[in-house]
């Protein structure tokens, strides 16, 4: 079983190198069919081919623009989450260090005008940088498990955001038209932050897929003890996931204010459960060791287009969150009897083979 | 000494005094904190919260966790509006809500156990779903003509105890004596130690490790469910958000207490110390208008001070055998 896992995880969209002595098509449905990418990629096809032909204004170029822009924020979020689950932690101080950097970020504004937008983006950065090294700290270096670690600073840093927020809040007016713009720009109908967050989810992927730093999170995942031995410097690696969380979760925090417009103490909370159902539903294994950013990326558009799709169709947005908790357990219910599946196929075969 | 004085090296023991502490400030800080008026008031705000975690301290003591628990109070809570506003009788609806209570943390432990899927995983998925059945129950409608008969438990203390308990108080009291003693003194409290701490070992000794914890899932769901009920009575209000997000608190509460979150390791002492310090914490800041809403910073800051203190025990160790070798030479 492990050994299955192990050989999807070191070569992604790879078979373990068992399809000799079958036909080359064969061996090609079998590598797509596991790349676990696909099965999400199928089933939105299916849900936009079924909203659409029921909706056609589903496929409007508005509303696609405006799927993309919902989905930028937590594919943003993935991507960081990704990366500390894979290396069998989780990060549950996301939203709320989304909500402590949408407001700072934003009340820049207020204080200075004409201040420059990257700036922003910067403080932005800066605030999540500074949470993810704490977390990355406390967990590598305190040896506490990361849940308790991130459920601790889940509440702190919300505490602190109310603390500072008091009853106040930033208000769209305050903000530059150029900041409030970022999320409408378009080049070709594209949203230019959706090409910006693919962009960084691609490199994400590549870092991840091609590093030895970022083959090394898998590892660790897989088996930390093992890393030890490997002579991985698991503290540094994991501290690194954290800090990189943290960071992307505070760039995603200016996004949230240039979407959005109104900032209170309120802002990305319990985030942390959307961006785990979309990584686990992209097929990031909770314990580690296995899934790719593109999996998160993709769960968090299904997730938004499901969100989207349900408005289109004139369906209560109420039933989303219930088909966003089945599609998760149905997601992880799969992949188990795949693997099960797959564990006793290739046990079978290499009795043969023996 | 520590062999001739273990408790005194528990982690019980200061958190009990942490609590001491607590009150103590409290009280100087406030002159209404140690009152029964003040009492009554914690039981209220605190009271499910405090009956989810007995549960939960069993579950994560099993080396499992359920992040469900407020989204079945919430799935029950809607229920009870649901059938409440299509005229059922009130026992009958209870009935219901047990039974749906007992569904759901079955679903949570079939699909833990049988499928052999991490509990973290699936109950961020219940989670969800629950808390969408929520949604799908009631929508946007709230339900609040409950009759006084009922809600009059939620808000009123037990008769003859000086309007400081509240009912929710005296059922949590109940509760805990019951899940200390399965916990800690029969056979199937020992062998969700023994789960906890070696799952495979567990097995290997003939545990039904399957059943066991298909069975602490479903409890969980059960008296979750009664908790919604309770949540209900108490707003007299039943609305589709009704205990968003209590799940953090409740495990919060639990891991203050002492309880590992590897499991094996943990006590019904505890969780009950972790309520009265999360709760006496709150409740001290409301009292000396500190802005209740940011209590998560003092809360988290004990949750990470529960978890970090027994981590630090190798390095007084450390200290005190240099201190031991420092003297020795001297």
């Amino acid at each position: 079983m492990r050994a299955t896992l192990t050989s999807r995880r070191e070569h992604p969209g790879r078979g373990p190198g068992d399809s000799a002595g079958r036909s080359g098509g064969a061996a090609l449905a079998e590598r797509v069919f596991r790349i676990r990418e696909t099965g999400i990629i199928v089933v939105l096809a299916v849900f936009i081919a079924v909203t659409a032909g029921v909706q056609h204004r589903f496929l409007s170029t508005s509303n696609i623009q405006f799927v993309l822009i919902n989905t930028t924020i937590f594919a943003l979020l993935a991507l960081g989450e990704t990366m500390v689950v894979v290396s069998r932690n989780v990060d549950l101080s996301v939203g709320s260090v989304l909500g402590m950097s949408a407001y700072l970020s934003a009340s820049l504004f207020g204080g200075h005008a004409g201040l420059p937008i990257p700036v922003v983006f910067l403080a932005g950065l800066g605030i999540g940088l500074g949470w993810g090294i704490v977390n990355g700290l406390l967990v590598s270096a305190g040896r506490v498990p990361s849940l308790v670690v991130t459920l601790a600073t889940l509440y702190i840093v919300r505490g602190i955001d109310i603390l500072i927020v008091g009853g106040g809040m930033v208000t769209a007016n305050t903000l530059p038209g150029a900041f409030t713009d970022i999320p409408k720009d378009t080049v070709l109908g594209i949203p230019y932050l959706a090409i910006a967050v693919a962009l960084a989810v691609a490199v994400g992927a590549y870092y991840l897929r091609s590093f030895r730093s970022g083959r090394e999170l898998y590892a660790i995942g897989s088996n930390p003890g093992a890393a030890v031995l490997a002579g991985i410097p698991v503290g540094r690696r994991v501290f690194t996931a954290f800090a990189i969380s943290g960071a992307l979760a505070g760039v995603a925090g200016v996004l949230w204010a240039a979407q959005y417009g109104t900032v209170d103490s309120t802002a990305g909370t319990s985030y942390e459960l959307t961006v785990i159902t979309a990584v686990v539903v992209g097929g990031v294994a909770i314990f580690g060791g296995s899934g790719s950013v593109v999996g998160a990326a993709l769960g968090a558009l299904l997730l938004s287009t499901i969100n989207s799709a349900l408005y289109v169709l004139g369906i209560s947005s109420f039933w989303d969150q219930a088909i966003a908790g089945f599609l998760l357990i149905f997601a992880i219910s799969i992949d188990r009897v795949i693997q099960v599946r797959l564990t006793a196929a290739l046990r079978r075969r290499s009795a043969r083979n023996a | 000494m520590r062999d001739r004085m273990p408790w005194a090296f528990r982690w019980e023991t200061a958190l009990a005094l942490i609590v001491v502490l607590i009150g103590v400030i409290g009280a100087a800080a406030s002159p209404d904190f140690l009152t029964a008026n003040n009492m009554f008031n914690l039981g209220l705000s605190n009271g499910e919260i405090a009956i989810m975690a007995l549960p939960m301290t069993l579950i994560i003591i099993s080396g499992e966790i359920d992040l469900s628990v407020s989204s079945i109070l919430g799935m029950s809570s809607c229920l009870l509006g649901y059938l409440w506003e299509r005229h059922w009788a009130m026992p009958l609806i209870f009935l219901v809500i047990a039974l749906v209570g007992l569904a759901a943390g079955a679903v949570n432990g079939l699909l833990v156990t049988r499928l052999g899927l991490p509990s973290l995983a699936v109950t961020i998925g219940t989670l969800t779903l629950y808390a969408g059945i929520a949604d799908i129950l009631l929508g946007p409608t709230t339900v609040a003509n409950f009759p006084a008969a009922y809600t009059n438990l939620g808000v009123n203390a037990v008769p003859g105890t000086g309007n400081a308990i509240t009912y929710s108080t005296l059922i949590f009291v109940v509760l805990a004596v019951i899940f200390g003693v399965v916990l800690h003194a029969t056979p199937a409290g020992r062998s969700i130690f023994a789960m906890g701490a070696s799952p495979e070992a567990a097995l290997y000794a003939g545990i039904r490790v399957k059943r066991i914890k298909t069975i602490l899932f479903m409890v969980s769901g059960l008296v979750c469910a009664f908790a919604g009920v309770l949540y209900t009575f108490r707003l007299s209000t039943a609305v589709a958000n009704n205990g968003v997000g209590l799940e953090l608190d409740v495990i919060a509460i639990v891991l203050v207490g002492g309880i590992s979150i590897f499991g094996g390791k943990g006590s019904v002492l505890g969780t009950v110390l972790g309520v009265l310090a999360f709760a006496g914490i709150q409740n001290a800041l409301l009292l000396t208008n500190f802005n209740q809403e940011a209590s998560g910073v003092v809360a988290g800051g004990l949750l990470l001070v529960s978890v970090f203190l027994p981590n630090t025990r190798p390095l007084w160790r450390g200290i005190a055998a240099r201190g031991a070798a420092v003297r020795g030479t001297s």
